[in-house]
């Protein structure tokens, strides 16, 4: 039942607003559980059980930090060694800090990293002609627990960091870890974000449920006209693509940089339509990631809150650590410049992007994926002032528009080289797949006919452009600051009926529903 | 706060320190350039800067910052 799923649309969404609405203000927040938890379960039957533990785990550990900061601060004003007595309590909070952590991310990584590590150990250890250590288990794991147990993190570490209090409601914190528009796909959400909103119980008002539902059909014309139906080319593009060139290869990148774009942001535009219709104001995860000028720009507008996580809580606490800071003190000393500055952020930068690398999956082509990353940003910061130099030796205006287009080009390659990567088989395959684009590249694939042998048809390519046409459109006008929904909430209410039918009618015509091709799984569901 | 001023000098020059208050949301700091900078004021200051500090309010301007160093300095 995922959120295009017409099981969802029809049925799990509008009783779910129409119980909300039927109860008291004060049981609300029981009501959004659950049918929060109905909707994991339907996901995740007894697996469950994962969620509670997590649940349960950060709910208490919180409350032991509090307690632990309640003790500290009574001590502290009778305490003669206030020193001995501070790091006592830092070390009582970060104990049970890192049980929190150690429980959720432990769960995590053994229910997707398990099989995989255990098999390219197996394989080490065959070649020195020694027996398996590690047998393959047939492991599952719940819906979502990729997006909660971040969230999970987040909120013990807040707690930790003085930044919250550690909510004393069970139920608060277990709506804030299984709201169901933001289980699934995120985003990832702060407990400061979303706690009080979804407690809250307001009631539901027409303009929210006006202006969510128009959110929310605007996702589902991302996801199922354009990333569903460029499914049909991907596929074939990325499971036969021995059997094409380099040009092909090229096609195949891009569209499927598309097509996941439209579906994670798509299904994050659901998301958000949802929760402003229960009048719960959901963070963006996304940020017209296309129109940036450098890699390190392109993530922080791209999975926006997946980006701030590692910055907060990955990049900032191991640039801190002694070790780094002692590294960036030596190699201050030793280069006296830029790069002095960027060798101890590469500590950190590695850790960030091989978490983002395996967070996304368990394969070799994701650990690649954020190592890829890693190398770009890490040259875009080394090379950065020279860059500049360069530029202004030359004379040019930085902010030209040809400079800055020139700037997006180059991030758009970066971008669909990253994709190919991310999206490719296995990673013998992505290598031969790069090879092919240098040593097999010919454009007589755009005339005799391949195109329109890739299972997509003059059509297809029409839809899917025009779709493309609009989402940039959108997107232009977005990146101007102005906002389309508010505007379009001014207009009179047959113009916007108007538009709403348009969309609806061009959902039901050229999206999956029509029965040419068939809906896909939302892909981040299975991070 | 002159010894503040003289750290941001020497890990960004050509800035005007006693004027501008927007250093993170006009990008004049990057996350490298803060590092480092955490680094020099907790050697200056004798103060421990944790991930938690690490906010805009706190770095957009001289000002701020040196009020956050107080505060940690009072803080021990």
């Amino acid at each position: 039942m995922a959120y295009n799923s017409i099981l969802f649309l029809c049925a799990f969404l509008p009783i779910s607003l129409l119980c909300y609405q039927l109860l008291p203000k004060r049981y609300r927040w029981v009501g959004l559980l659950l049918f929060s938890y109905a909707f994991v379960l339907l996901f995740s039957g007894k697996l469950i059980v994962y969620l509670f533990i997590t649940t349960l785990s950060v709910y208490g550990l919180a409350l032991g930090i509090e307690k632990c900061k309640t003790q500290y601060q009574l001590a502290r004003k009778t305490a003669t060694d206030k020193k001995a007595l501070k790091a006592a309590y830092v070390r009582k909070k970060r104990a049970l800090l890192w049980i929190g952590i150690v429980l959720n991310i432990g769960i995590l990584a053994f229910l997707k990293y398990y099989n995989f590590f255990g098999h390219n150990f197996n394989m080490v250890f065959e070649m020195f002609h020694l027996p398996d250590v590690f047998p393959q288990l047939n492991l599952l794991t719940p819906i979502g627990i990729s997006f909660y147990s971040l969230q999970a993190v987040s909120y013990i570490t807040d707690v930790y960091n003085d930044k919250i209090e550690a909510d004393e409601n069970l139920g608060r914190v277990a709506l804030f870890l299984s709201f169901f528009p933001i289980v699934m796909e995120g985003p990832i959400c702060r407990y400061g974000q979303i706690a009080a909103d979804v407690y809250a119980g307001r009631p539901l008002r027409y303009r929210n449920l006006e202006s969510g539902f128009i959110r929310l059909v605007w996702g589902l014309f991302k996801k199922i006209v354009i990333a569903d139906r460029l499914n049909v080319l991907v596929a074939e593009i990325f499971d036969n693509h021995q059997e094409y060139g380099g040009l092909i290869i090229i096609l195949g990148a891009i569209a499927y940089t598309y097509q996941l774009y439209m579906e994670f942001s798509g299904c994050i535009d659901m998301t958000i339509g949802i929760g402003e219709m229960f009048g719960v104001k959901i963070p963006e995860n996304f940020r017209q990631p296309f129109f940036s000028r450098s890699a390190s720009e392109f993530w922080r507008r791209w999975h926006i809150t997946l980006g701030a996580f590692f910055r907060d809580y990955i990049f900032y606490p191991i640039s801190l650590t002694k070790f780094v800071k002692n590294v960036g003190k030596k190699s201050r000393k030793r280069f006296k410049n830029h790069i002095g500055q960027v060798i101890p952020s590469a500590f950190a930068l590695f850790g960030v992007w091989i978490c983002n690398g395996l967070w996304h999956g368990t394969g070799w082509t994701y650990i690649s994926y954020g190592m890829y990353y890693f190398v770009i940003i890490l040259l875009e910061n080394i090379l950065e002032p020279y860059s500049i130099q360069l530029t202004n030796k030359l004379k040019i205006n930085r902010e030209s528009a040809w400079f800055r287009g020139l700037q997006i080009a180059k991030t758009l390659v970066i971008i669909f080289f990253g994709e190919l990567i991310f999206r490719a088989p296995r990673m013998l395959a992505a290598l031969s797949m790069i090879r092919s684009i240098f040593t097999d590249f010919s454009l007589s694939v755009l005339t005799d006919g391949t195109l329109l042998d890739l299972k997509f048809t003059v059509y297809d390519y029409a839809v899917c452009l025009v779709g493309l046409v609009i989402v940039l459109a959108v997107g232009i006008v977005h990146e101007k600051g102005i906002s389309i929904r508010s505007t379009l909430n001014q207009k009179p209410y047959i113009l916007r009926y108007c538009v709403y039918m348009l969309l609806l009618v061009g959902l039901v015509v050229f999206g999956a529903y029509s029965g040419s091709y068939t809906p896909v799984d939302p892909i981040y569901a299975g991070f | 706060m002159e010894e503040l001023i003289e750290i941001l000098e020497d890990i960004k020059p050509g800035v005007d320190y006693a004027t501008e208050d927007k250093l993170i949301d006009n990008a004049i700091l990057d996350s490298f350039s803060i590092l480092s900078l955490v680094s020099e004021l907790e050697d200056a200051f004798d103060i421990e800067v944790t991930p938690v500090n690490l906010v805009p309010e706190n770095f957009n301007s001289a000002k701020a910052l040196w009020a956050m160093v107080q505060r940690l300095q009072e803080e021990g």
